[in-house]
Formats: structure tokens, C-alpha cells, sequence
């Protein structure tokens, strides 16, 4: 007899998710995500003064707040036709390279770890789920000491942020038009002698750790494949018209690699708490609705699709589509994915912070029109961000926004299609329906 | 944790720590601060040492950005804060366990821990519909929502700690046209509690409010339930750029130097030690990089502070340091 098992909460994560499992004969035979929170940001925006888009937004995520500034000020300059200057470019590569890093390095050693790792009997180490922890004493111990180290380093990477951003969480200087902070050379050198310890943990404790648990949890290269389509927005313009990009843009879909067109992208809502009339629409069209009591919804999540196709987002399908990676889709191969992203990053950083042009410019004024409308797509450490503002007798008259959880934590959209988390946990071997860590492991993967 | 618990260790810590995030009144010149003699106080922390206080923190229609804040804590680090001075039984973004395990943590403080834990509440709370835009830990025994969860923790704590602007005032998810009803802790439990506002805070303010209860019970709060020790002053009135501002010297467009009060800089209402304590590891703060300041320690944010990029009203901003009209 099947046996339905209720993770909620799913802790180790931002933000507020439940997971419902189904398990017979030993594996998963059905899952629903459940995003359990609605704050209404879509809703805020409306009114407002279209410039507050890059302060509010990025208190959608605190661990992701640069990518959420980004994404509002470049829609804003689409809108309003605005091209930053060159320094404001490299500016925010240097501000979103760094908090990928922070991102992935937290992710990895406080998020994912310990579903491999065996912590210290102390709260909030203790409870934990009961499972096979199979690391040999010397390689656990060892990751326990990097967990505290990979705390001092992700606080560093928040240090460097704020060099040019002001503080962290929460950064001052990304607004339509560039980047308030300046370029200074005292700014650059304190920016660049820190990441030299950063760029160190990666390539010394980070990547060495991930491999180390990817050999002794091999199996998990075979779990948890998922929808196996990709999506990027692609991220880090390496020239002023961001024709390229360090991470490029595109679609990987049914095992076909593709250029990326946002018109193909709908957001559906049969099994969301949002009015049945805003499904299927375009972001451009979009509007945002809810109802708590629609029946067959079961999330806050709405379910986003590119030419009606779930679409795994984040490191491994960015890795994937520019050609970086294509060992295999699984849990393991988005941890190995993760981890060399992290790497490719730190160390362009160490480039990119030497193109910048001390006392130039990093900020264009302009008069904004009353009446348009942009995209800003970019990609967050999780994976691809989309804001859509219409402004209107310049107020802000609608507001979009499909995060990356959306596309990974999806509940079925309006075929009954599982989203790609809900998919990935199909198949997944559970030994004890009291402690299923092996479905948590599959959820960490994606970093929901 | 590697870390080995040690006592001489940890009162040095906490001790330098006392004195490092202003609690000697170094920093505050409000003189709202206590002075604090680590003599004094070693019995006190010799006793805290024996015996680490459970914290409860619980998360709810927030972003997470105040616990990555605390993360940020220098002197003393987070690693320090969790091994050595607190006991952290519950937060969702750190504890191992999940799901029904996790939930019988939350539910263990509320019976057995019942008046021996300390609250900290991260997020609003949604009301509308009896809760229904916020669940938290469905069981068996049914759904449940962060309203209720925020009052019987807080029923059972032995003190509420609101952190955050979105747990002191309701922030942004309490914006127009706040359908989801949210409202802050104080508001829902129907008692004081101690506001440690910012979006996000300080982590100094998290860890001296913290420090104080513990070691002398609650500080000195202002109106708003805040600490006077972080919150006494304004911003405008520490600013380094004051000097620009009496001398007439404005920027024009952002990314310029000079007082940002024409570009919308709501130093003159937010009440703050920013200006001279600075973000992360202080390398930086918000008018440091020459943007405006939001305000986010305010009840008043975001609503009645936006738009956030427009020029305060006039009678709110030229006042002198001891909030004289001029």
C-alpha cells in the first residue's frame, strides 16, 4: 500500500515550501510542491513610483536581493531606453559574480551538506533525519570544519559586495541608469585582495569537497533526473550591447539545444491559488490574482513554461546550455554543476575587476517617459529571473515576476504536467517513510 | 562545531564583543547607552556560560535577509554566537531536521520549554483569511498557518524579539494593498515586544539586543519598541555628509557626491547608528556609496516614506541636529 509522506517544513532553504510524497514499494510514485507563502510583491509595484521597483524587489529573496536589483533595474532600462556607462557594466558583474559565489559556497556547506554529512549532536544539528551518512570519519569531520570556515568566507564575499554596493543584504547602488558607487582605485584593491582568499577556499575546499562526496554518493548521479529541459536567461554581458555573455543564453529542450525567445513563455494557474481568467499569459500580459480557496490549487507557485515545457533553471542547465558541463542530469551532477560555476565565476572576477576605469563614469542621468515598458532577464544564482514593468502617466501600472523557484518548485500547470522538482523525486528510493532523506537531497539539489 | 567550548575563550569574546558593538556607549552619543565594566559582568556571563539560553527563531512572510544579516556578525562570529552564547534550537534555514521532525521541535518549546526560550520572530504575519497566504508545518493533524504558529510561540516565550522591519512594523508585505493582511508580531500578540527593525538590520543590533537581555534584561526602548543604544539618533544628525548639507552642498543625480536630501535620502526621519557603525565588516553603508538612505528602520517604510527616490517634505528635513525647525 502507497504511503504519503508530508516534508513541511522543508527546512534549509529561503523561503517557505512543503513537499508531499507518495511512496510505494520502496520509491516515490507521485510528488506535489507546494510554495506555502504569497506576499503579493506583483501587487506592491502597482502605483508605485516605477524607480522603487530595484529597492522594493530585491526584498523578495535575502539571498538573492543583487540579482532581484539587477533584474528591476534593467527592465527599467529597456523601458525607459537608458544605457548605463561601461564601468556600471562591470560594476554589476563584480557585485552578482560575487554574491553567485557566496550563493553557491552557502548553499553547498549550510543548505545542502548535511544530508551527506553527519553534523555535531547540538542543536539545531540535532534532530536530523536518520540515513545512510557514509562518509569515513576523517572526510566528515573535515567538512564539519569547513562548514564554520565556508561561514567566514561567505561573510567576506558579502564584504566585497558591499564595496560597491553599500551593504548586504540588500545593496544601495544597482539603479536604472548604473551604479551609484564609484569606481576608485582604493575600492579595487580592497575588492581584489579579498578575493584572492575567496578564489583559494573554492579551488582548495570547495571543489575538493564536492568531489569527495560525489565519489562516495555515486548512486546519486542516477536520481533524480527531472524534466531534463533547460532554460537560461543567460547572465555576466562581457560587452556594452550584451550581445555576449560569460553564461549564454538559450534552451536545451527535449534533448535539442535552441536559441531562447521569452515570447514563448506562459505562466498557468489551474493548480496555483490565483483566478482561473490569469492563466496562460505571457509575462507582458500577465496580471496577478489570487484565491485561497480554488479547488485543485495546492500552491503559491504559479506554474511558468517555455512552448508549454517545464524548464529546469540554475547552475546545471546554465553549465549545460553553454557547454560547460554535460555529464548527466541528476542531483549529483547539479551539486558538481554548482561547484564549477562557482569556480568559472571567482575566477573571472579576477579579470573583470581589472577592466574597471577608476574615476570614469559609472552612472548616466535621464528623464524617464511616462509611458513604456521592458523586460530585465538575467540569471540569479538559483536561476533565471524575469521582471516585466508597463509603466503608464509614469506610475508603475503592472509588475511580473517569474523567479527561479518558480520554474524548479512548479506545481502541474494546466495539462497536468509535474513541475521539474515534482518530477525529479518520481522514482526516488526511500528506505525509511519516517526519515526521507533521500527525497530531501533530491530537493536541496535544485536550491529551492 | 570544531570549535572547543571554552570559558576563558568565550568571555573574552563576549567581552570584546560588549565593547565592540557599542555597549560600553563608545559608539552611541545619545547617552542612552549603559556603561558596562566586563568586572562586573563576568559573573553574569559565567552563569550564561553554564547554561546557553534556547532561542526559538521563527520565520514568517519574510525574505530571509535579516538571518543572512546575522550571518554577517563580526565580533563575535556566527559560528561563536551559536556554539557559545545561545542555544539555537529552531530556524528553518539552518536546522537539520525537515518536516515532521522539524515541527516537533517548534512544538516541544511550546509545552516543555513553556516561559524558559527566547522568541525571535523574522517576517510578518499574514491574517487575512484566518491565515490562508501563510501555511507553515501541515501535519496529520491539519493545516497550519504562521498566524497561529506566531501566537503560540510567543505565548510560550519567555521574551519576544521582533527582527526585522516586516516582524516590527509589517515592511513590505504589509504594503498597499496588503491583501494578505499582514501585520507585525507586536500586533498580532497584543503585547510589547522588542522591535529590532532595519531591512535588513544590522547584525550588531540583533546581537546587542540579544546580548542585553541576556546579560540585564530588556534595554532602553523608544517609542517604537526599539533599543535606544542602535536606534537614538537619526542619520542625518551622525552623517558625515551634515557638513554638506549646512553648507548647501546637494547632489544633483545619483552617483554624485554631497547631501542626498534632493535625491530623496531619508536620513532626517531614520533612526539608526548607520552613519557611523557601517555595513559589513564596515566597509561600506548606504549614503557612503552615494545612495539615498530608504529608511527601512522606519514603522513609516515603505509606505509613508515612498516614493523612496523624491525629496522628503520641507518641514522634515531642514531641522537642525536637535530636531529644530531651522
Amino acid at each position: 500500500m502507497a504511503n504519503k509522506i508530508l516534508i513541511d517544513p522543508v527546512t534549509r532553504i529561503e523561503g517557505h515550501l512543503k513537499v508531499e510524497i507518495e511512496v510505494d514499494q520502496g520509491a516515490v510514485i507521485d510528488a506535489k510542491c507546494t510554495g506555502s507563502l504569497f506576499r503579493g510583491f506583483e501587487l506592491i509595484m502597482k502605483g508605485r513610483e516605477p524607480k522603487d521597483a530595484q529597492q522594493l524587489t530585491q526584498r523578495i529573496c535575502g539571498v538573492c536581493p543583487q540579482s532581484h536589483g539587477l533584474a528591476a533595474s534593467l527592465s527599467l532600462e529597456k523601458a525607459f531606453g537608458v544605457e548605463p556607462p561601461e564601468n556600471a557594466r562591470i560594476l554589476r558583474n563584480l557585485m552578482q559574480g560575487i554574491n553567485y559565489v557566496m550563493s553557491h559556497i552557502l548553499h553547498f556547506y549550510q543548505l545542502a551538506a548535511l544530508d551527506y554529512v553527519k553534523g555535531p549532536d547540538t542543536p539545531p544539528f540535532i534532530p536530523r533525519y536518520n540515513g545512510d551518512y557514509r562518509l569515513p570519519k576523517n572526510i566528515n569531520d573535515a567538512a564539519v570544519n569547513h562548514y564554520v570556515q565556508a561561514l567566514d568566507i561567505r561573510k567576506k564575499c558579502h564584504e566585497m559586495l558591499a564595496i560597491f554596493g553599500g551593504k548586504m543584504p540588500h545593496s544601495m547602488t544597482s539603479v536604472p541608469g548604473g551604479v551609484t558607487e564609484k569606481a576608485s582605485v582604493d575600492k579595487i584593491v580592497s575588492f581584489q585582495w579579498r578575493l584572492k582568499e575567496i578564489s583559494y577556499f573554492v579551488d582548495n575546499v570547495y571543489i575538493p569537497d564536492v568531489m569527495a562526496i560525489a565519489k562516495i554518493y555515486e548512486d546519486y548521479f542516477k536520481i533524480g533526473a527531472g524534466c531534463k529541459n533547460f532554460l537560461s536567461f543567460g547572465v555576466f554581458p562581457q560587452d556594452k550591447a550584451h550581445k555576449s555573455k560569460l553564461l549564454k543564453q538559450g534552451t536545451y529542450l527535449n534533448g535539442q539545444d535552441s536559441d531562447m525567445d521569452a515570447a514563448q513563455i506562459t505562466e498557468q494557474v489551474k493548480h496555483s491559488w490565483y483566478k482561473s481568467e490569469t492563466t496562460g499569459k505571457n509575462p507582458t500580459q500577465g496580471f496577478t490574482s489570487p484565491q485561497v480557496d480554488k479547488k485543485d490549487a495546492y500552491s503559491f507557485v504559479k506554474a511558468p513554461r517555455y512552448n508549454g515545457l517545464p524548464c529546469e533553471v540554475g547552475p546545471l542547465a546554465r553549465m549545460w546550455i553553454n557547454g560547460d558541463y554535460r555529464k548527466g542530469i541528476s542531483v549529483m551532477d547539479r551539486i558538481a554543476a554548482r561547484a564549477l560555476e562557482c569556480q568559472k565565476v571567482v575566477h573571472a572576477l579576477e579579470e573583470w575587476i581589472l577592466q574597471l576605469k577608476p574615476n570614469e563614469k559609472t552612472c548616466t542621468s535621464f528623464d524617464p517617459s511616462a509611458k513604456c515598458e521592458g523586460a530585465g532577464l538575467t540569471e540569479a544564482p538559483r536561476g533565471s529571473l524575469g521582471h516585466w514593468i508597463k509603466v503608464v502617466d509614469s506610475k508603475t501600472e503592472n509588475y511580473q515576476i517569474i523567479p527561479a523557484t518558480n520554474w524548479n518548485c512548479s506545481p502541474r500547470d494546466d495539462a497536468n504536467i509535474r513541475g521539474p522538482l515534482e518530477t525529479a523525486l518520481i522514482g526516488t528510493p526511500i528506505s525509511d517513510i519516517k526519515h526521507p532523506i533521500e527525497a530531501a537531497r533530491v530537493i536541496r539539489s535544485y536550491d529551492p | 562545531m570544531n570549535k572547543e567550548f571554552n570559558r576563558r575563550n568565550f568571555i573574552k569574546i563576549f567581552g570584546a564583543s560588549a565593547v565592540g558593538i557599542g555597549l560600553a556607549g563608545g559608539l552611541n552619543s545619545t547617552g542612552a547607552a549603559e556603561s558596562l565594566n566586563v568586572e562586573k559582568v563576568l559573573p553574569v556571563l559565567e552563569k550564561i556560560v553554564e547554561d546557553r539560553q534556547p532561542v526559538i527563531w521563527f520565520q514568517g512572510a519574510g525574505c530571509t535577509g535579516c538571518s543572512v544579516s546575522l550571518l554577517n556578525t563580526v565580533h563575535p562570529d556566527i559560528a561563536e554566537v551559536l556554539t557559545k552564547i545561545i542555544s539555537l534550537e529552531a530556524h528553518q534555514t539552518v536546522m537539520a531536521s525537515s518536516g515532521e521532525q522539524a515541527l516537533g521541535v517548534f512544538e516541544e518549546a511550546c509545552e516543555k520549554k513553556a516561559g524558559k526560550f527566547i522568541l525571535i520572530v523574522e517576517g510578518a504575519v499574514p491574517t487575512a483569511e484566518n491565515g490562508r497566504y501563510g501555511f507553515f508545518g501541515e501535519s496529520p493533524k491539519g493545516e497550519q498557518t504562521i498566524l497561529s504558529w506566531v501566537k503560540k510561540l510567543g505565548n510560550a516565550a519567555k521574551a519576544v524579539v521582533a527582527v526585522g522591519t516586516c516582524a516590527a512594523f509589517g515592511g513590505i508585505p504589509s504594503a498597499q494593498p496588503n491583501i494578505i493582511g499582514a501585520k507585525s508580531v507586536a500586533e498580532v500578540l497584543g503585547k510589547q515586544v522588542v522591535n529590532v527593525p532595519g531591512c535588513p538590520p544590522h547584525p550588531d543590533w540583533i546581537v546587542g539586543t540579544l546580548a542585553h537581555v541576556l546579560l540585564f534584561g530588556l534595554p532602553e526602548l523608544d517609542e517604537e519598541g526599539r533599543p535606544k543604544l542602535f536606534y537614538g539618533n537619526t542619520i542625518h544628525a551622525n552623517c558625515p555628509r551634515y557638513f554638506d548639507f549646512e553648507n548647501k552642498r546637494y547632489a544633483n543625480n545619483l552617483g554624485d557626491d554631497g547631501c542626498l536630501v534632493f535625491l530623496g535620502c531619508k536620513g532626517p526621519i531614520a533612526h539608526a547608528d548607520c552613519s557611523q557603525r557601517r555595513w559589513n565588516n564596515s566597509v561600506n553603508w548606504c549614503i557612503g556609496s552615494n545612495a539615498p538612505c530608504i529608511g527601512c528602520v522606519q514603522p513609516e517604510f515603505p509606505d509613508d516614506i515612498s516614493p523612496l527616490y523624491t525629496k522628503l517634505p520641507d518641514e522634515k528635513i531642514w531641522i537642525n541636529k536637535s530636531g529644530v525647525k531651522k
